[in-house]
């Protein structure tokens, strides 16, 4: 088929810089974060306007090409890959701010804002819009929607999907629609919900109505240093036990603060072997005394030290030396993939024993560090080889044997990173054929065609990389 | 234009992760992939493993990059971007349309390497200007000339050249140093160059200017001209002498070029160890004088400045608390930060002759934040931040001086 006369009429919807279609224009939009798939679009679109995303839409689906959404292209699933071809629509233009109401704490914004610019927006209002993924300097709220993201302070706030009160979405057929609106509870069916976590197959979102939070009298952070993993999980299991919720509660492992410690000075020690990364918020009275609390327990985990962040300053080194962690990864590895997995808080230390052994076994090196305090581990493996080499199988059986042992316990195979590409055949593992019909026709119901980031989500039968089978393929779901 | 791309190894410690994007200014500007750190990067990995073929839209897409580093201080994984973009730029040769390259490529190998001819280039300069030939051109050449006619800073009345060798201490000695001269400098800012010297030598610094020295070669470097910068490195490398507490430049460029001559000429058996060395020694002028401590205590001036960070001295040498720390020593100066500080002011080098619109897109944003400070004075250590700062209040009429550090500091007999 040729394309010249698509392109010609993308070109006079949103200008011929925005309609792109040589290969050096389309080949950076073959990956995203995931650095083990690449497939070319066909074409990149970036639309400015919800009118120019309608009218692009129409274009494209008159031709029957498929429809993959893009925001910042930072997610870890390959969710933004446009593995069929077709045209692949970044949202990255679209930034603008509508409305900020501090009366009713929302915000109107535009699907390709930056995460981190709307809370810089929002910082002489004295609010921020809660959710934190570790790529929020570079992802987009359209991006955060799709996949539902969370982060570190998605433990005492929750994750997107609880901050998002109305989406304004185009769908396949180019209509555009507003689900949800500045009220909290919408008479009807809570479409919002629905759409938050879709990950790019229901629609393209264009704007979102969003809730902020106001900032607290005072926040105060600490690093507690242990000596082995398992004291730091179980201290982590310990402070949750204990009715404490603080903001966040994160687990960094040694390999991964020397890393970051290579490239920026965060404050972590060198020598530990794991820390717990804990920041509490709240009343100026209450803060100090909660943190004391946790103190305790720390301590009574055996820690070995106990620092707190004195200075402002030193509280935004330690974050950032958290967020920048999968990044200083790369210093010790060619390649790395983190994983996103799941387990109850009260079977850290077990379950990260059990990822310790899956890496010695199948010689696969591990960093860790993640969520504790809400029980969303993040895996990270690293090594030396191309995706396209055999050796990719062990990449692949760590990978699962990771995820078994995490469903064993009661846990799930993807915390915040969503299903994408990357973990669309273990659906089944945790649903059976039923449950994943039913959310079939969901999708069903908003497109048809199954033209919106076709292939993502769902189980194709394919194998799961490349040619590389998967190694429980029979195992299933026997629930 | 097809050429191929070699592997350059720094690439392989991109981990694809994006926290870059949004740092960049050309992507802030564009929203594109292909104006981003990360897809630079990935246009020259595809490029260098046969996936992309050199064309000219390759070469387009990585000299809109302003060679400004931030990607480098967002980057959690290390990623030199500065020294990949130099050696992918090496391989594609100087920017611009076949006249732009040609101009270009000749005032790098034939002009910037000598001394001599530089300063023949500055006495046309300065009569163009002083003749009246400067204003009328700007009423007669053709428009898309007429924008780098009015860049082009007013040239100083004699080109900077040192009245000795060695300049010795003013009371006690602290130090001893090598100073930089520098071509735009030395060109456009020969007073700042004076200024710098009286202030090192009132701080107890014995000033070595040695004779035999050469443009620092950053232009030729950003601009896929590194031999003749290997060229202009060794001949620094061979005129300064290293029995010295430091090799000093107050331009921001030449500092982050000249810290980077043991990568540079690491692959020289000759000269890589000298070149270590002496890369070891540089120090930006306000650097150094923030280590060193003032030892006089400046006059009060009640006043408030705001500081841009030239990308060369904050993104590329990391430092930004010194030349703060300098200016917080000044009685009655008030430093009110602007908005992204340490995004580039859309100067970089030659770029804002090559690219007009990228340039002034990113000046006019700098402009408001400086304008936003209410500031009287917004301090600059870098000739081509000058250079362009001072383009900006003139064509949008904001009414701040655009000042170097040192002209603070020796104005106040620090
Ligand atoms: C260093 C690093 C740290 C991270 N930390 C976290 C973390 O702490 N928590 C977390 O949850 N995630 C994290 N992530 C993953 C990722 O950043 C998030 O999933 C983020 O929300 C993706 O946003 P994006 O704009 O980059 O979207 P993209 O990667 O471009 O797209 C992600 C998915 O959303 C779809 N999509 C994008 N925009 C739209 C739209 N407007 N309408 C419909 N569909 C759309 C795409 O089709 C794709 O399926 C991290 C990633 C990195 C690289
Ligand atoms: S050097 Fe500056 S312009 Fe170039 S890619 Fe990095 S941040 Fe962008
Ligand atoms: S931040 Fe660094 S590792 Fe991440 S994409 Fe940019 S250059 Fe690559």
């Amino acid at each position: 088929m040729t394309l010249a006369p698509l392109i010609r009429r993308l070109q006079a919807i949103v200008g011929n810089a925005y309609a792109l279609h040589r290969p050096e224009d389309l080949i950076v939009y073959e990956q995203d974060a995931l650095m083990v798939s690449r497939h070319k679009p066909d074409l990149v679109v970036l639309p400015d306007t919800t009118q120019q995303v309608s009218e692009v839409v129409r274009a494209v689906r008159e031709l029957g090409l498929p429809i993959v959404p893009r925001g910042a292209g930072t997610g870890l699933a390959g969710g933004a890959i446009p593995e069929r071809g077709g045209v692949v629509v970044a949202l990255t233009r679209m930034t603008r701010v509508h409305d900020i109401d501090p009366i009713s704490k929302t915000a109107v914004v535009e699907a390709g804002l930056v995460n981190a610019d709307l809370t810089a927006m929002l910082e002489p209002y004295g609010l921020f819009f809660a959710p934190d993924p570790g790529s929020q300097v570079a992802a987009t709220i359209g991006g955060n929607v799709a996949n539902n993201a969370g982060g570190p302070h998605c433990l005492a706030y929750g994750v997107t999907s609880n901050h998002v009160l109305g989406l304004e979405v185009v769908l396949a057929d180019g209509t555009v629609t507003w689900v949800g609106s500045r009220a909290l509870d919408e008479p009807g069916y809570d479409l919002t919900g629905i759409l938050v976590g879709s990950e790019g197959t229901f629609g393209i979102v264009t704007k979102a109505i969003v809730r902020l939070l106001a900032r607290r009298e005072a926040v105060r952070t600490l690093l507690a240093i242990y000596d082995t993993m398992d004291a730091a999980c179980e201290a982590a299991s310990a402070v949750i036990a204990s009715g404490i919720v603080p903001e966040a509660l994160e687990i960094i492992d040694g390999m991964s603060m020397r890393a970051v410690n290579k490239t920026l000075q965060a404050g972590f020690p060198e020598d530990a072997e794991a820390a717990l990364l804990i920041e509490v918020e709240g009343l100026a009275e209450s803060v100090p005394v909660l943190i004391e609390r946790i103190e305790a327990i720390c301590h009574r985990q055996g820690a070995r030290r106990i620092q707190t962040a004195a200075t402002a300053q030193d509280r935004m080194g330690l974050w950032k030396g958290r967020k920048h962690a999968y990044g200083a990864l790369g210093k010790l590895a060619r390649r790395a993939i983190m994983l996103d997995v799941c387990a109850p808080r009260s079977h850290l230390a077990r379950i990260m024993r059990q990822i310790t052994e899956a890496g010695t076994r199948l010689n696969i090196q591990v960093a860790n560090f993640f969520h504790a305090g809400d029980g969303n581990l993040h895996p990270n493996l690293l090594f030396e080889f191309d995706d396209n080499s055999p050796e990719y199988a062990r990449v692949v059986a760590t990978t699962e044997d990771i995820m078994w042992a995490c469903i064993a316990v009661g846990g799930t195979i993807t915390g915040e990173h969503g299903l994408g590409m990357e973990k669309r055949e273990y659906l089944g593992w945790m649903n059976s054929d039923a449950d994943i019909a039913a959310m079939k026709r969901v999708r069903d119901a908003f497109d048809p065609d199954g033209a919106m980031n076709p292939d993502k989500v769902f189980p194709t039968g394919r194998p799961v990389h490349g040619t590389i089978p998967s190694v429980r393929a029979a195992g299933g779901a026997d629930r | 234009m097809i050429r191929t791309m070699p592997v350059i190894p720094e690439v392989e410690t991109c981990i694809h992760c994006g926290l870059c994007l949004n740092q960049c200014p050309t992507y802030r500007l564009t929203h594109l992939e292909t104006a981003s750190p990360r897809g630079r990067i990935y246009l020259i990995e595809a490029a260098s493993h046969g996936r992309l073929d050199v064309t000219s839209g390759v070469a387009d897409h990585l000299y809109l990059c302003l060679a400004c580093r931030a990607c480098e201080t967002a980057c959690p994984s290390g990623v030199q971007y500065g020294r990949v973009a130099e050696a992918a730029r090496d391989v594609l040769g100087p920017p611009g349309r076949p006249f732009q390259r040609a101009m270009v490529r000749f005032a790098l190998r034939h002009l910037m390497p000598h001394p001599g001819r530089l300063r023949s280039v500055a006495a046309v300069i300065r009569f163009y200007q002083r003749s009246g030939l400067a204003a009328l051109a700007l009423r007669l050449l053709p428009r898309r000339l007429r924008r780098p006619a009015a860049l082009l800073p007013e040239a100083s009345t004699r080109f900077y050249t040192p009245e000795a060798e060695v300049l010795p201490a003013i009371g006690e000695p602290r130090a001893r140093v090598a100073f930089l001269t520098g071509c735009a400098m030395s060109l456009f800012f020969a007073e700042i160059n004076e200024a710098t010297l009286r202030l090192l030598r009132r701080n107890g610094c014995e000033v070595v200017l040695p004779q035999n020295q050469a443009c620092c070669g950053a232009l030729n470097i950003h601009n896929g001209e590194v031999a003749s910068a290997r060229a202009m490195a060794r001949r620094n490398v061979d005129a300064f002498p290293v029995d010295v507490d430091a090799i000093l430049t107050n331009a921001a460029g030449c500092g982050a070029a000249m810290k980077e001559y043991g990568h540079l000429l690491g692959d020289d058996p000759d000269y890589r160890e000298r070149a270590e060395r002496f890369s070891t020694l540089v120090r930006d002028t306000g650097e150094f004088l923030a280590a060193l401590g003032l030892r006089n205590s400046p006059k009060a001036t009640d006043r408030v400045v705001t500081y841009q960070d030239p990308c060369h001295l904050a993104h590329g040498q990391g430092v930004r608390a010194q030349p703060r720390a300098l200016l917080a020593a000044l009685p009655g100066t008030t430093l009110r930060e602007m908005v992204a500080s340490d995004r580039c002011c859309g100067s970089a080098g030659i770029y804002n002759f090559l690219q007009p619109e990228t340039s002034d897109a990113l000046l006019a944003e700098k402009m408001e934040a400086i304008r936003a400070t209410g500031a009287s004075v917004v301090v600059a250590p870098n000739p081509g931040c000058m250079m362009q700062l001072r383009y900006g209040v003139r064509r949008f009429g904001v009414p701040v001086r655009v000042a170097h550090l040192m002209d603070l500091l020796d104005e106040a007999g620090a």
